[in-house]
């Protein structure tokens, strides 16, 4: 067997690629027919709404399988991923708001939250900002800076446990309350809004649409098999055995700072990339994004689809954020007990979450 | 790395070299020490773990290191394996490695293997990819992401599990053997990773007779090719393997000998019997 045709074995059986193959196609083919081919009014027609919803989804489910990597895999709880899905959000966002060009409401050079703030000329922040290059730079290096810097001295200084995770959760809440000065220069609590174009094109049109929601596809599937190739590899048995006893780990000769690290800033990178092609489809990013509570949401996503399974997490983000949208228009005000309830109801029945009960309902031991 | 000429106890000395920024230097046992403890002081809130400890072992020796409880059997270990760092005193692993200065994946490199009191071994993951993960290999992260079992390295994981006993439980998870397969298995993965100095912590607690016994058999082929400290409250066990034995009090050693004149010495008994 050729090294190529071995990894593909290692990553899933036929049945694994299969039911990858079909979820692909239902992605790329079926969903941009049944929106854009089959007519509005046709029971069958997608609707814009049903496109956004459905990719903003994929977004959340390529944060899930982050978390699972480091959490489900390395048994290191983040409750501050949130953050770097707004960072990479807000470096996307920066870019989507130059492309407004001036068709903002004051008509002028500069984004309008800079126009009624009486700036007259881009903070430091804003280099190169109309270039989409550096936006897609910012999305990666930003996320993964931070993420590395933080992880660094967290990791070195032999930060575990809770102790980890309430510090994760204070670096987004104190980036959050950073954001929403309007001195930060990103628009305080507003953030960004209104986007008209992405490379030039207008980012309304259903055409847009299709292509930011395919993308976003591709990048799930992506990151899907990514993390599918770090957990059979070698080094996915070494984070296995960090989260599981982490002293004999060290004993056999690993440094495990470096692992954690690299793990902890892919993690970060994923969620950065999720964000930025969150943000041009739900046409809206604020610091909101960055509170704790969103976080543990991301959490609770992984625990309900299973964690340590990879697409467990992304059925579990599918599962929450499908019954938050229906609640959420039913129910507004209950949606969080909801949230709760599920979070302690898996818990105590379904460690394994909704991929473990499938397992066991075939009769495997998850 | 140390540009000195250096004598390696054994061939594998060379291949630690090419480890680039895990190399801790080659192990250097011209004097046939290779461990070497001096004036070594821990004190945890006030409590003096070890008190000036003092201790060395030769080369391919057996020791035994017995003590009640609380004389510094396990601080010792940790100061040893780099988990504890003395206030005073120096810890030499042959002539040129300095121990205190080391972290514990760093010491790992250098050839120090350490079994824990409670049996340590990775319960999700099975025997076989128990083994895997602690053979002797380049251990950073870009090569352990890329890496893949070479046919030699299998066989060495297949010799090292029938050693132990466990070459037909090889695809069973950990998690799911007996407390004395769990113990070996600890061993075994020592094994693989091929040091030159073995500790081992309680090795038979929690073991059957016939599972003792095997250990013993174990531990006595393994002297001689490895140095080994085996800490053990059993006194039979310790009668089974006993060549030298160490006795820790209060944080030093309070007599060392074999084990018939340690046996009768009579501050030993006032130790072990007086209260």
């Amino acid at each position: 067997m050729g090294p190529i045709s071995s990894t593909i074995t290692r990553l899933y059986g036929p049945r694994g690629w299969l039911a990858l193959g079909a979820f692909a196609f239902v992605l790329f083919v079926i969903f941009p027919l049944l929106s854009l081919v089959v007519p509005a009014g046709n029971p069958l027609h997608i609707s814009a709404y049903g496109v956004t919803l459905i990719g903003k989804i994929m977004c959340y489910a390529m944060v899930a399988v982050a978390m699972d990597l480091i959490w489900g895999y390395t048994g290191i709880l983040s409750l501050g991923h949130g953050l770097f899905f707004a960072l990479g959000g807000y470096g996307m966002g920066m870019y989507l708001m130059r492309q407004i060009g001036r068709d903002g409401q004051y008509k002028a050079d500069m984004p309008d939250f800079m126009v009624f703030l009486d700036w007259k000329e881009f903070p430091w922040q804003w280099w190169n900002s109309d270039q989409f290059w550096w936006a897609l730079m910012l999305v990666v290096l930003v996320p993964g800076l931070l993420a590395f810097v933080f992880g660094y001295f967290a990791f070195r200084s032999r930060v575990k446990g809770v102790y980890f995770s309430i510090i994760t959760q204070a670096l987004t809440y104190a980036a959050m309350l950073l954001f929403f000065r309007n001195n930060t220069g990103f628009g305080g609590n507003n953030g960004f809004t209104d986007f008209k174009r992405i490379l030039g094109v207008s980012i309304t049109t259903d055409g847009a649409r299709i292509v930011l929601f395919v993308i976003t596809g591709a990048a799930l599937i992506g990151t899907l098999l990514l993390g599918r190739y770090i957990v059979t590899s070698r080094l996915g048995r070494v984070l296995t055995a960090i989260r599981d006893a982490e002293a004999r780990v060290m004993f056999c000769g690993y440094n495990t700072v470096q692992y954690k690290l690299f793990i902890w800033t892919l993690s970060a990178v994923l969620c950065g990339i999720a964000g930025a092609l969150y943000v041009p489809q739900v046409g809206i990013i604020n610091p909101s994004e960055m509170s704790p509570a969103n976080s543990i949401e991301i959490a609770i996503w992984v625990a309900v689809g299973g964690r340590g399974t990879l697409v467990g997490p992304i059925i579990g983000a599918g599962l929450v954020n499908g019954a938050k949208s229906v609640f959420t228009q039913l129910l507004p005000e209950y949606w969080l007990y909801v949230l709760g309830l599920l979070f302690i109801l898996t818990t105590l029945f379904l460690p394994q979450g909704v991929v473990g009960l499938l397992a066991r309902l075939k009769g495997r031991p998850a | 790395m140390s540009g000195t000429v250096t004598h390696a106890m054994s061939g594998a000395g060379s291949a630690e070299a090419t480890l680039g920024r895990q190399s801790t230097g080659e192990l250097d046992v011209t004097h046939g020490v290779v461990l070497y403890l001096e004036d070594l002081t821990v004190s945890f809130d006030g409590f003096r773990a070890l008190n000036r400890l003092s201790l060395s072992i030769d080369v391919g020796e057996l020791r035994c290191v017995i003590g009640p409880n609380g004389a510094g059997k396990t601080t010792m270990m940790d100061v040893i394996t780099g988990k504890t760092r003395p206030e005073a005193g120096r810890a030499f692993f042959g002539q040129t490695i300095d121990l205190t200065r080391l972290s514990e994946a760093e010491i790992a490199h250098a050839g120090i293997g350490r079994k824990f009191q409670k049996p340590t071994i990775f319960e999700h993951l099975t025997v076989f990819e128990n083994l895997e993960l602690a053979m002797k290999a380049d251990k950073r992260v870009r090569t352990t992401l890329f890496a893949r079992l070479a046919a030699a390295e299998r066989d060495r994981i297949a010799e090292t599990s029938r050693l132990i006993r466990l070459d037909a439980a090889a695809a069973r998870v950990a998690g799911a053997l007996s407390h004395g397969q769990k113990q070996w298995l600890e061993i075994g993965m020592l094994l693989v990773q091929e040091p030159k100095l073995l500790l081992l912590d309680e090795p038979v607690a929690g073991m059957s007779d016939e599972e003792t016994e095997r250990t013993a058999e174990l531990i006595l082929s393994l002297a001689g090719r490895h140095s080994v400290v085996v800490v053990e409250h059993d006194m039979a066990f310790i009668a089974k393997i006993a060549r030298r034995v160490t006795v820790l009090h209060e944080g030093a050693v309070l007599a060392e000998g074999p084990l018939a004149d340690v046996q009768n010495d009579p501050r030993v008994i006032e130790v072990y019997l007086g209260r």
